[in-house]
């Protein structure tokens, strides 16, 4: 079974429309939506809830009002300001480590298990997706994503999977790096704006740093040649593999908002564009 | 000598659990056989990070000396490491067959983790 | 005045908004950068950078001549940083959350903390307006800290501009906790609308006031506009889709610079913002007295 996560490093530049058209184009695979915080996934698969799970994570302090003296030790100690002056703890802030509870003279703190959000096992008109939504404000540790892709490896096993398609988080922080440990490979999708490159550089440090093969493809590349030049100049030089260019489609949303992948509705330049990187990939990924 | 094997279910039969820190059960048996103790490792399967290095900290605490299992990180490996226990992974099949491959001195010890740590 | 910046969806214009309204102000302005994991504001205010420092997060450091292996440190962690093996104390400085407890707590007093980098905190200036950005060490798991010592930089003489990180988990609430108003931008499509909605359910127990910003709002449909009106959400402004604009920034250019006859409606939106806040204030008082 080989493991292709998709991120992105900068948000927008396509990373969930790609992951939704090669879910079309693969034949057998499972579809692990690891943008828990903000999944998108299921709006172009049309998911049919099979299972649904709560995500509990990290316990956070409760302070009993009643038996709290208002001697303030929790609050000097807590280093995180989650404590307000009324001695109320703000789950949100709270980062579970127990001091306060620790050094409360009246025993007056408790941990209590959140619920975090949720996890889901789905039939989707491409197959078989795991997903989640964090619960929002919550801490995205990367914990529920680790716990999304272990669940779609289960499935993967026992559905004989060959091929598991995870749609990752933006950014280089805990969910991309729980998203990306162990993955087979790392395909990057930018836009060949200066952010674009900026954020790129640090996604592909990130992959690189892990060890994982990673592949490039420059989304929207028409927008500007230049700096889709270097991109793929980058990526050659960090033996990255560049799968491809994108051009700007106005197709893609259109498909978008009728719920479908570009891929699905006739042969605009982003499909094409997007079924010769697939064609590209899928062997060299699956050998 | 006590082996810890991570497992699948409780019985010497079940079929060996390729995770360790968050492997379902842990057994803990002999050489001839005889399991001592079926530890439920269910807590650390949903636990924050640092399920590996707490369910090495358990073996420790039993003076467990070797540990069959599948997969190791890094965090997992070293606080094994340093409570002495040798690691043997890639073991799969049931939890008898992994330690009659022990008994019969058909594995390596491993010199470091063979997977990533993830969280 | 504090301004944040949001949205659920990344790519939507979030940074092209901030940078857009600090520049219009100028001298007025602060803005600061704290999308840690991947900041951007630089690339299109090309600051000048004055300063640079290292922000730690602190990590347990054991005397080991004071320290009688009674385990307390290990029990105490409740994130696996610190625990003690036979006769070692290990400590795993990446899983430790800088809270303090393990040295707090040692009966014998033998932790105390060091340091590791957790990225780096640099302030400058794009021209008149003051700049201020967070740079996560690219493998670090955690934004809070970071984002927490960006914030510290704000200076309350200046209307202060947040750009924050994208989606609607802890490091955008960390971000936007304590502005007087924030601006969610989005796009008219189902991945704009689906986002926004969880953005605006993570703010919402903040009770800061808040509208949005839509961009390209012509190439998707209009379920963005009935959201908002749906919830009496202030729609601030709707920005076409423009090549120039996209162009202009796929180069580093500033909205402003492309089309400066949007310096107009970035005035305006700010006006909005003011009469939004004050009204807020004024039904708040309504309701004390």
């Amino acid at each position: 079974m080989k493991e292709l996560v998709i991120i992105s490093g900068k948000g927008g530049t396509g990373k969930t429309s790609l992951t939704a058209c090669f879910a079309f184009l693969a034949k057998d695979k499972v579809m692990a939506d690891c943008d828990v915080d903000a999944s998108d996934l299921h709006i172009l698969v049309h998911p049919k809830t099979l299972q649904e799970e709560e995500f509990r994570a990290g316990a956070k302090a409760a302070i009993d009002l009643q038996m709290c003296s208002q001697c303030g030790t929790c609050r000097e100690s807590c280093r995180f300001d989650a404590i307000s002056e009324q001695f109320m703890v703000n789950p949100r802030v709270c980062e579970g480590c127990g001091v306060c509870l620790h050094v409360c003279p009246e025993g007056a703190v408790s941990f209590k298990e959140a619920l975090n959000g949720h996890w889901f096992v789905s039939d989707t008109r491409f197959g078989p997706m795991i997903h989640a939504a964090l619960l929002p404000g919550e801490e995205n540790s990367g914990k529920l994503v680790a716990l999304v892709r272990n669940q779609a490896k289960v499935v993967a096993r026992k559905q004989g999977k060959p091929l598991m398609l995870v749609d990752g988080a933006p950014g280089v922080g805990c969910p991309v790096i729980s998203s990306i440990t162990g993955a087979d490979h790392v395909l990057i999708v930018t836009e060949p704006t200066h952010s674009g490159l900026h954020d790129m550089k640090r996604a592909m440090q990130l992959a690189r740093g892990f060890r994982i093969p990673v592949s490039v493809v420059t989304n929207k590349h028409d927008l500007n040649p230049e700096v889709t030049e270097q991109i793929e100049a980058y990526s050659g030089n960090s033996q990255a593999t560049i799968l491809g260019r994108i051009p700007h489609d106005p197709q893609v949303i259109r498909s978008m908002v009728q719920r479908r992948c570009v891929v699905e509705d006739g042969d605009s330049p982003a499909s094409r564009a997007i079924r010769d990187v697939w064609a590209k990939f899928e062997p060299a990924l699956c050998s | 000598m006590k082996i810890a094997i991570t497992a699948m279910g409780k019985e010497i039969d079940s079929q060996v659990d390729p995770r360790f820190g968050r492997a379902h059960y842990i057994l803990i048996v002999h050489q001839d056989g005889t399991v001592s103790e079926a530890i439920d490792n269910g807590q650390n399967f949903n636990t924050m990070r640092g399920a590996g290095i707490q369910t090495a900290k358990n073996l420790a605490d039993r003076k467990v000396e070797v540990l069959l299992t599948g997969h190791c990180g890094p965090n997992a490996f070293r606080t094994l490491e340093a409570a002495r226990i040798k690691v043997v992974v890639e073991q799969s099949g049931t939890v008898k067959e992994a330690l009659d491959r022990f008994n019969r001195s058909e594995v390596t010890f491993a010199n470091q983790p063979n997977v990533e740590g993830h969280w | 005045m504090i301004i944040s910046v949001a949205s659920g969806k990344g790519g939507t214009g979030k940074t092209t908004v901030a940078t857009s309204l600090a520049a219009v102000f100028g001298c007025r302005a602060q803005l600061l950068d704290c999308d840690v994991e991947e900041p951007n504001c630089h690339i299109l205010m090309k600051p000048v950078f004055e300063a640079s420092e290292s922000i730690p997060v602190p990590v347990p450091i054991v005397d080991l001549d004071k320290c009688t292996l009674c385990g307390k440190c290990g029990e105490v962690c409740r994130f696996s940083a610190i625990v003690v093996i036979g006769n070692q104390v290990l400590t795993f400085p990446e899983m430790c959350h800088g809270c303090g407890g393990c040295s707090l707590l040692c009966p014998e007093q033998a932790i105390h903390e060091g340091s590791r980098e957790l990225g780096v905190l640099e302030t400058g200036f794009a021209g008149p307006v003051e700049f201020v950005r967070g740079v996560l060490r690219i493998g670090e798991a955690m934004s809070p800290p970071l984002i927490r010592a960006v914030k510290s930089k704000i200076n309350p003489n200046k209307t202060a501009i947040l750009d924050a990180p994208p989606g609607a988990s802890c490091p955008v609430i960390n971000t936007v906790s304590g502005s007087d108003f924030i601006i969610m931008v989005t796009e008219p499509t189902p991945f704009g609308l689906h986002d926004l909605r969880i953005a605006v359910e993570a703010i919402s127990h903040l009770a800061i006031p808040f509208g949005v910003i839509l961009n390209r709002s012509d190439v998707g449909d209009n379920e963005v506009q009935k959201f908002c009106a749906q919830r009496a959400i202030p729609l601030l402004a709707e920005i076409p889709y423009n090549r120039l604009i996209a162009e202009g920034y796929a180069k580093g250019d500033l909205l402003v610079t492309s089309a400066p006859e949007y310096i107009r409606l970035f005035l305006q939106v700010f006006e909005r913002i003011r009469e939004l806040i004050e009204g807020r204030r004024s039904v708040s008082k309504d309701a004390a007295s």
